[in-house]
């Protein structure tokens, strides 16, 4: 059992917007490629050619159908990494203390050096947030870039994770859900921003801005006509480019 | 436990030993990137901040190049082929040896009979250096893919308002409020749409998207129109027929800037001029000048033209064009209630959508206090904007009605005023360009000598049509005759056909680059690898010689009998130029190179130095100094000093001697050193004044002279009338010399309609629409560009199988359940293929991700890969003709204008089938060229 700090101050995370995610999996990728030659060993992919490719991301896009009472059926596209819980389950099931929660900016990390696969953290998160990996035997997750954020050899505006620098629509965003004066508090305050699954009780930190709603333009007043007879439209017509 | 060997908790690891900034190739959105490279391998790709397409960002695919640059699947020499074609068997051979085979094909064929080489590019980017090989080499049979692609979509665009979207136009992402798309393939263009729909919403912007499949940016629209494939031209009349009603439309945008005011002979259909516009002597069209009552020249100062009205002169009855336009569209056919069944759209939705465009385009107004001087020198203090603005792509473009319904949402966006106006729609240098400023077609070869002019261009009448003295094509594609006049980007899907068929005319040589025609990139993809490897009575192939170009070992490589292998992405130079398909916004001028950020470890060599090196042994004019020594060392060399016109290249940045000049200025021999030093790209701002209006505005004409986009100012209005569709039809009712065939003249008459028309796609109109009762269609995932995705390890694992998606009553009918397999037949064909439900879906259409499916053997993947046992292609269902009609001729699948293929006319029927795969067809394996892909990958590991 890992104990989990008993508060974080800060409390670095993302904001995921669902009304403006088109599901395109840059940031997947974005983030497969920076993580596989940063921090810890790279994400391995077996069979990659082959029959059965699979190999290890820290962040996964899902689509899914969602039908309303009214109205057609909609497409969510739905990011999904390791949302950096307050309590973090994932940390307190780790047998030999690899999976930690950071006091100073909650993020949770593994420590691949003391970290044997056996995989009780992967089950105990209720995101499947968890990957291990197949080739070097370590459980990976999403650091928060934590190799970029504070990264003093690049540019300060590149110091935000990955998948935030490179998502095209700005679907992304990164800060301190801690500070409510943050842009990203309060985003999640104008947005009415939600928990993924509260009922675990694991108090993620990172949000998920619902979809606004849609297909509301069906009852709208349809436009007055001028004339129903092609002769009021020539005389409309005439008196319109006589007030020009 | 275990702390102490915990990461620091500010870890500041150093990302890379240097970056190199160059374009991307992963699809053709061309965005920036930075290339970070340690210990000289590419170490990770990023997006570029300060690069103008992509401002920073980067795609899934732009983000998996690394994938793309380690492929396996990269060819590594030229080869010549040992065994049959289409088996995959070649020996390795040197360079020398490729050059001299393929100028031991080409050189007797120049100097006899040009045409007989068919040279055809796919998804180039250097088509303004290809077509000039081609010009110089003298065939007329050249083009790249768009024939197949979306021509409909930019001839519309050009012939209708003289320019395009995505290229040539864009929204104006940051002042629209509302924003409608309709059937955007999700890469055209990828990052921008992207961004802007992101800045659009967050400003609190609205999105209508209207596609039969609610996935990508149609998922996040806040109204989805699941419309019915084909019918977006009545969709669109109906929206027009309810603004017209109500008289939402911009009065005075329409007097100023379009030909609404033309007048049209209208009064005798048997005379000669029966719907052409009266001109005078000097051929200037006239309208009725309201002041006076009398007619003037339509760009005579003060003029402000009649927009209804009946003028006789000579005896001879005119309309204004825009009467005959609100006769047509207020006509009750094209009423929502008559046009809804066919859509598939409610009529209140439609009266909602058109309501709502016309409140944000006049309620919601944009007055910006910037004044400008127009075309006829009239000074205006403000531009007012419409904030409504539309893109379109492919969904719209391939249908056989699709030029016309790509002129109709012109003409939607021009009757709202909102094009070239804050929060509309914007051109992108060099456009605006009318279609009278675009050069003619060329079709007339002579032996050892270049084309006379380009061979792609903007007929604007039947005497610009390619064809000989008998009535036959002079391209192998037909393209520009009377089968489809306007074919402005040929018509590629129909090369290997006819060139098999030998209709118009046998060919010797067909020469191809980056196109993948023997899979995915052709229609009817099964008997066209027949058709590649098909023999005459002789035991010779029927298509003798196949010349192909590619980086990687696509499906196409095992057909060809001579390969010249391409570098990749990383390691090429290449420029991105103003002459053909440059990358500029609505605010700036900009155009781009790559550059080998790093060096092929491979015998190989980038197509175009390749074609340089050709065109030299083969004394290409332009390709060889007057005394027949080589012009250009290779391409970069030819980008430095190549002058297409005096002081105007391909790259428009740091021009002359001194390189301080832009746009015009003479070769400068550091020209790549500057583009490089700044990230890859030229960028020069158009003045503030100029930003809108600009095919009006004098500020935007004189900036465009002087940067070189054209070499005297070119103000012009838009057509709502096409004059040069009625010289069409005029001919089909037998005037003029250049007739049409009778059989070609009913549907040059109700197909080439001088204002947008509705027509039932020719497919469907052919077959039994009970037995074939269901729409289907393909779109290109966003993490994916044609069928180069799967030879990536990172994308593929995204997505390697493709399934049909089944709306759920069909689904429920047939008694589907999760994991099947289905038969879907067309009157062409029929597949099995793996299904799956999708309600999110027009409840007549049916879909599956495109290119996913690939033969065993091909891009060096296992030959039990799932993209082969599991994916699959429509294109077997889809054919270059359509169904025979009993006549014993051979009728394209393709728009009667433009020749664009009619991929989305497709029906087909369901059944379901027994479990399990693989996909039918199953073709046997290609032997691969290349070996296979490692089995495992650690990618990064070497770079602790």
């Amino acid at each position: 059992m890992t104990a989990l700090p008993k508060t974080c101050q800060k409390k670095l995370g993302l904001v995921i917007d669902l009304d403006t995610c088109v599901g395109c999996h840059a940031c997947v990728v974005n983030c497969k490629e920076w993580n596989t030659s940063n921090y810890g060993a790279p994400l391995s992919d077996t069979d990659a050619y082959g029959a059965n490719p699979v190999g290890t991301f820290l962040n996964r896009v899902h689509s899914y159908e969602v039908t309303p009472a009214e109205g057609p059926a909609q497409t969510v596209h739905f990011p999904k990494s390791c949302l950096h819980c307050e309590d973090a389950p994932c940390v307190s099931v780790c047998p030999t203390g690899a999976s930690y929660k950071r006091s100073e900016d909650g993020i949770v990390l593994v420590n691949e050096d003391d970290c044997m696969g056996c995989g009780l953290c992967a089950w105990a998160c209720p995101y499947g947030a968890r990957e291990l990996d197949a080739l070097a035997g370590v459980m990976k997750k999403c650091t928060l870039c934590v190799d970029r954020i504070y990264n003093e050899n690049i540019p300060e505006e590149d110091r935000v994770p990955a998948c935030v620098r490179t998502c095209p629509a700005g679907a992304r965003h990164f800060g301190d859900l801690g500070d409510p004066e943050s842009d990203v508090s309060k985003l999640v305050a104008a947005r009415g921003g939600v928990d993924l699954m509260p009922e675990m009780e694991t108090r993620p930190v990172n949000k998920y801005l619902p979809p606004r709603k849609k297909d509301e333009l069906t009852k709208g007043e349809a436009l007055a006509p001028k004339s129903t007879e092609p002769k009021g439209f020539l005389a409309w017509l005439d008196k319109a480019l006589e007030a020009l | 436990m275990g702390t102490e060997t915990r990461i620091a908790a500010r870890p500041s690891p150093k990302v890379s030993d240097e970056v190199r900034q160059t374009t991307c190739y992963m699809c053709a959105c061309r965005c920036g990137i930075n290339v970070h490279l340690q210990n000289g391998k590419v170490k990770y790709i990023e997006g570029n901040r300060d690069h103008p397409v992509n401002k920073g960002v980067l795609c899934a695919k732009g983000s998996a190049g690394i994938m793309q640059h380690y492929s396996p699947a990269r060819l590594k020499a030229p080869m010549k082929r040992v065994g049959p074609r289409g088996s995959g068997q070649f020996e390795e051979i040197s360079w020398e040896e490729a050059y001299e085979i393929a100028v031991s094909w080409l050189k007797p064929i120049r100097e006899t009979d040009p045409k007989r080489l068919a040279f055809f590019t796919g998804r180039d980017q250097s088509q303004s250096f290809t077509s000039f090989w081609a010009q110089a080499y003298g065939t007329p049979n050249y083009a790249a893919h768009g024939g197949f692609c979306s021509v409909n979509m930019a001839a519309a665009g050009i012939y209708t308002m003289g320019g395009a979207f995505w290229e040539f136009g864009q929204p104006d992402w940051d002042r629209a409020k509302l924003v409608m798309i309709f059937g955007v393939a999700e890469d055209h263009d990828s990052n921008p749409i992207k961004a802007g729909i992101g800045r659009l919403k967050a400003r609190g912007g609205k999105v209508i998207g209207v596609n039969p499949i609610r996935s990508g940016y149609n998922a996040v629209a806040d109204e989805w129109i699941g419309i019915t494939p084909g019918t977006d031209g009545l969709f669109i009349l109906s929206i027009i027929h309810e603004l017209l009603r109500a008289g939402r439309i911009d009065l005075d945008y329409l007097c100023r800037y379009t030909n609404a005011g033309f007048l049209v002979r209208v009064d005798d259909p048997k005379a000669e001029d029966h719907g052409l516009f009266l001109r005078n002597d000097a051929g200037v069209a006239q309208v009725i000048d309201r002041a006076t009552g009398k007619i003037a020249n339509y760009d005579a100062p003060d003029v402000k033209p009649d927009l209804a009205g009946h003028f006789v002169q000579d005896g001879k009855g005119y309309k204004p064009a825009f009467q005959l336009l609100a006769e047509t569209y207020l006509s009750p056919d094209h009423a929502p209630d008559a046009v809804a069944d066919r859509c598939g759209i409610a009529p209140d939705r439609i009266r909602a959508v058109a309501a709502e465009l016309a409140r944000v385009a006049f309620e919601e107004e944009i007055v910006l206090d910037q004044p400008w001087t127009d075309w006829k020198g009239e000074r205006h203090k403000k531009m007012i904007g419409r904030p409504v603005s539309f893109h379109a792509m492919r969904g719209i473009s391939a249908h056989s009605n699709g030029f016309q319904t790509c002129r109709a949402l012109h003409i939607l966006q021009i009757l709202l005023g909102s094009v070239e106006v804050p929060g509309g729609f914007r051109f992108k240098p060099p456009y605006p360009k009318p279609p009278e400023a675009h050069p003619k077609p060329n079709a007339v070869g002579r032996p050892g000598q270049p084309l006379p002019g380009p061979h792609l261009g903007f007929p604007m009448g039947p005497e610009d049509l390619q064809i000989c003295k008998d009535g036959k094509p002079l391209r192998i594609d037909k393209a520009f005759t009377w089968e489809n006049p306007f074919s402005v980007h040929g018509l590629m899907h129909m090369v290997i056909s006819n060139a098999h068929a030998g209709d118009p005319y046998k060919i010797d040589t067909l020469f191809m680059y980056m196109a993948n025609m023997a899979w995915n990139s052709t229609m009817n993809t099964s008997e066209v690898m027949m058709m590649l490897t098909d023999k005459d009575e002789n035991g010779d192939y029927v298509i003798p010689r196949i010349l192909y170009s590619d980086a990687y070992s696509s499906e196409m490589v095992a057909f060809a009998d001579l390969i010249l292998p391409d570098t990749t992405y990383l390691e090429r130079h290449d420029c991105i130029s103003l002459l053909d398909r440059p990358i500029c916004e609505a605010e700036a001028a900009a155009d781009a190179i790559r550059w080998p950020v790093v060096e092929p470890d491979r015998n190989v060599k980038g197509f175009q130095s390749a074609l340089i090196d050709l065109g030299a042994r083969l004394g290409l004019p332009g390709f060889v100094n007057e005394d027949g020594s080589r012009k250009y060392a290779d391409y970069a060399d030819y980008i430095t000093n190549h002058e297409r016109r005096p002081g105007v290249g391909p790259l428009a940045g740091w021009r002359g001697e001194d390189g301080a000049s832009e746009g015009r200025g003479a070769a400068n021999p550091e020209q790549l050193d500057r583009y490089i030093e700044n990230g890859g790209f030229w960028m020069a701002h158009i003045p503030e004044e100029a930003q809108y209006y600009k095919p009006w505005n004098q500020a935007y004409q004189y900036w465009a002279v002087r940067i070189g986009l054209f070499d005297k100012p070119l103000p012009y209005v838009f057509n709502l009338y096409l004059e040069p569709m009625r010289k069409l039809q005029r001919a089909a009712e037998g005037h003029g010399d250049c007739q049409p065939p009778d059989r070609l003249r009913e549907r040059i008459k109700s197909t080439c309609t001088p204002l947008p028309v509705w027509y039932e796609p020719f497919e469907e109109a052919a077959v039994d629409k009970a037995e074939y009762p269901v729409h289907a269609l393909t779109q290109r995932p966003m993490h994916m560009y044609h069928s180069w995705g799967s030879q990536n390890a990172w994308l593929r694992q995204i997505t390697n199988v493709n399934r049909l998606y089944i709306p759920g009553a069909i689904w429920e009918a047939e008694g589907f359940e999760e994991g099947d397999w289905a038969e879907v037949s067309s009157v062409h064909g029929k597949i099995r293929v793996p299904v799956a439900r999708m309600d999110a879906l027009n409840p007549d259409t049916v879909w599956t991700w495109n290119a996913i499916g690939k033969r065993r053997g091909a891009w060096a993947l296992d030959e039990r890969a799932p993209e082969a046992e599991k994916g699959f292609l429509l294109n077997h269902l889809i054919h270059e003709l359509l169904p025979p009609k009993g006549d014993g001729l051979r009728w394209a699948n393709s728009d009667p204008i433009t020749g664009q293929a009619a991929w989305f006319d497709l029906r087909v029927k369901i059944r379901r089938a027994p479990p399990g795969g693989p996909s039918q067809p199953s073709h046997p394996a290609q032997a691969s060229p290349v070996g296979r892909g490692p089995r495992d990958i650690r990618f990064g590991e070497d770079f602790e």
